[in-house]
């Protein structure tokens, strides 16, 4: 009698009575069963892999044009002006270019940059907070709301943060809290960023504290996962030194997921560099100057590429949807070195394989 | 005379000092959490109050054409099947390999760690790039027009990681003890990934798949060039028919200058709420239901 079956043992006939071509294909794909859900499975493993790479070699080729015409203007330049797209186009190194465009991305640039630095000023510190009261001991009865609030805020629509943003809180900031901000704050560098006209609450820091909003979640949940991960006998040996909470948490739990949580926050930052509808609504998308004052109206590459797209059908050379490819390509760019980035620092502090993603 | 007793002595003030930095330090986590409780409040509220006053059912039975947005909701549903079916399967599958399937040899395991890597990459590429190459590739140069297959596959390429992530780690969690028993029994890998693993990962996967659909379903940016817009009801046609969907009016219509589009865009934010939430919620009703049994816990 015949218990196990190894692989090596050869396949036993289907059923005595049932000769043919069916039986014998099913002989086979049994004998191969491993090999087909090995081999299967790895096609679909490799289809991410496949995804990125076209994505990268697509906005590559198409954006190659702007890449050579634009040069180094397009890192320093200001001015973004598609030229006369109806009228005549030069020849500037081989491309056809519409008479008088020029291409400077430098406002896109650092708008992206400091949209994401204020959101993560505004979200690194309410995240771990937040992570902290949700694992410290915390009764279940507040514990369950609140995780899944965290959980809605992280599944609600990027475009629904954008309605809301320029319906509700942009108008209400800008109305009751700017104007104090921008009369409170001296005449000193750095500090005079805040001063000056407070506009209709659409531009940069009304932007930054919409991604906030959008990246608490990431950190908070990734956060979370990571304190869950504190042996408890650390925290209870403390405790059982007569630590206090607060003592526990910055002398223990926070060192041991340190690395953690710095990764935490580079994902944040790669959501935040990335969004686009709702920065599309609520920046002011203006184009061709950078952020006056941190109330002023501005644009990053993501909301250029959603808003300008459109428009760039009617340059017939086709020069500008290459300079939006070039734009595609800086931000996937930045995303893809953030994201390697936060996993290299999550891998490297921490041997116990914490999980980053969502 | 010595004394055997030894009393440690606190000053007062380092006592004191210890409890404020107690009291403030509790105070600040609670501040964090009021601080991220208030805007999803606030933002659920304020999308229900802008579309309530003017509600009416037949914007689910109307289409665009005559201000409704049974189209767009059809095409939305459409649009997240297409996506569950494409990225499920692929999410899925990958998931399965980098779980189950990676080699024990050096070269298997950096291969199976390089493809982790590119997963894990892909899920950072901003979705606005991802539908910049969906149209650049897929609408003009297959000559697909916009369609719901560019929009399909964008949106997939998109969650495909999420899923995946999510089947690596729950089917991660299963014990080892299930495979042992698994191949002991003489189980032929097929069986026991079917009626063993997968069962005992389902709700990690289903949650999985669920956010993903949450995130299919809200996405705007890729599906604008992809997908691009009819006031019409939907076709299944794979290319050539342009499909409507849910988050387009949202952004094309709140600034109009025409009343009842601006009321329709309050609409259709309330209906993506309320499928966003029902997503979630479905997906906490199945955690919870199948945790009770299951002794894997998440």
């Amino acid at each position: 009698m015949t218990v196990l079956r190894t692989a090596a043992e050869p396949e036993q006939p289907a059923s005595p009575g049932s000769p043919g071509g069916f039986a014998a294909v099913r002989g086979f794909l049994r004998k191969h069963e491993t090999t087909f859900w090995r081999r299967g499975t790895l096609v679909a493993a490799i289809v991410p892999f496949v995804g990125l790479t076209f994505t990268i070699i697509v906005i590559a080729i198409k954006g190659w044009p702007a890449i050579r015409v634009n040069g180094t203007y397009f890192f320093t330049g200001s001015s973004w002006n598609p030229g006369s797209t109806y009228g005549a186009t030069t020849t500037v190194k081989g491309v056809a270019v519409p008479q008088g465009a020029s291409y400077g991305a430098w406002p896109l640039i650092l708008g992206t940059i400091q949209s994401s630095v204020i959101a993560l000023l505004i979200a690194i510190p309410i995240s771990i907070g937040a992570a902290l009261a949700l694992t410290e001991r915390l009764p279940k009865i507040v514990a369950r709301p609140v995780g899944f609030a965290v959980e809605l805020l992280a599944g609600i629509p990027s475009v629904l943060f954008g309605l809301w943003g320029i319906l509700t809180v942009g108008p209400l900031l800008a109305r009751d809290v700017y104007p104090k901000i921008s009369s409170a704050m001296p005449n000193v560098p750095i500090l005079n960023f805040f001063k000056g006209p407070t506009g209709q609450g659409e531009g940069l820091l009304t932007s930054g504290i919409i991604l906030a909003i959008m990246v608490i979640p990431i950190i908070t949940a990734t956060t979370v996962d990571l304190f869950r991960q504190v042996p408890p006998l650390n925290q209870e040996g403390a405790r059982a030194l007569g630590m206090t909470d607060a003592e526990v948490t910055r002398s223990v739990t926070v060192p041991w997921v340190r690395s953690g949580i710095i990764g935490a926050s580079i994902l944040g930052l790669g959501r935040a560099l990335g969004e686009t509808i709702a920065i599309a609504m609520i920046s002011g998308a203006i184009l061709g100057h950078t952020a006056q004052n941190i109330y002023s109206p501005m644009t990053t590459i993501a909301a250029t590429i959603v808003s300008q797209l459109d428009s760039s059908f009617t340059d017939a050379t086709g020069f500008a949807t290459a300079t939006l490819a070039e734009a595609a390509l800086v931000l996937a760019v930045i995303s893809v070195v953030v994201n390697l980035l936060a996993r290299l620092i999550v891998n490297k502090g921490n041997r116990l394989g914490v999980p980053t993603g969502k | 005379m010595t004394n055997d007793t030894f009393t440690l002595e606190v000053p007062e003030r380092t006592k004191a000092r210890r409890r404020v930095g107690q009291v403030l330090f509790r105070g600040a986590t609670l501040l964090a959490l009021a601080l991220v409780l208030i805007p999803a409040i606030w933002i659920v509220v304020g999308i229900i109050a802008r579309a309530l006053p003017h509600w009416s059912f037949s914007v689910l039975t109307q289409t665009s054409a005559h201000g409704g947005l049974a189209n767009a909701l059809w095409g939305s549903i459409i649009i997240m099947i297409g996506v569950a079916i494409i990225a499920g399967t692929f999410g899925l599958g990958a998931g399965i390999y980098l779980a189950e399937m990676s080699g024990s040899s050096r070269r298997a395991k950096t291969f199976d760690s390089f493809l982790r890597t590119a997963t894990e990459v892909l899920s950072g590429v901003p979705s606005i790039v991802l539908g910049f190459v969906g149209y650049v590739a897929l609408v003009v140069g297959l000559h697909w027009g916009y369609s719901l297959l560019p929009a399909l596959i964008i949106l997939s390429l998109m969650v495909v990681p999420y899923i995946a992530k999510a089947t690596e780690s729950s089917l991660s969690q299963v014990p080892t003890s299930y495979r042992e028993g698994a191949d002991a029994l003489g189980m032929s890998t097929g069986y026991s990934l079917r009626h063993i693993i997968l069962r005992a990962g389902l709700p990690g996967i289903t949650t999985g798949l669920l956010v993903a659909l949450a995130i299919a379903g809200g996405e705007t940016a890729p599906l604008l060039y992809t997908a691009g817009w009819s006031d019409q009801m939907p076709s299944l046609a794979l290319t050539g028919h342009q499909v409507p969907y849910l988050t387009y009016p949202v952004w094309a219509y709140y600034n109009q200058p025409n009343k009842a589009l601006q009321n329709l865009s309050y609409d259709a934010a309330l209906i993506l709420l309320v499928l966003v939430v029902g997503l979630l919620v479905a997906s906490r009703i199945i955690v919870a239901r199948t945790q009770r049994h299951a002794d894997v816990r998440r």
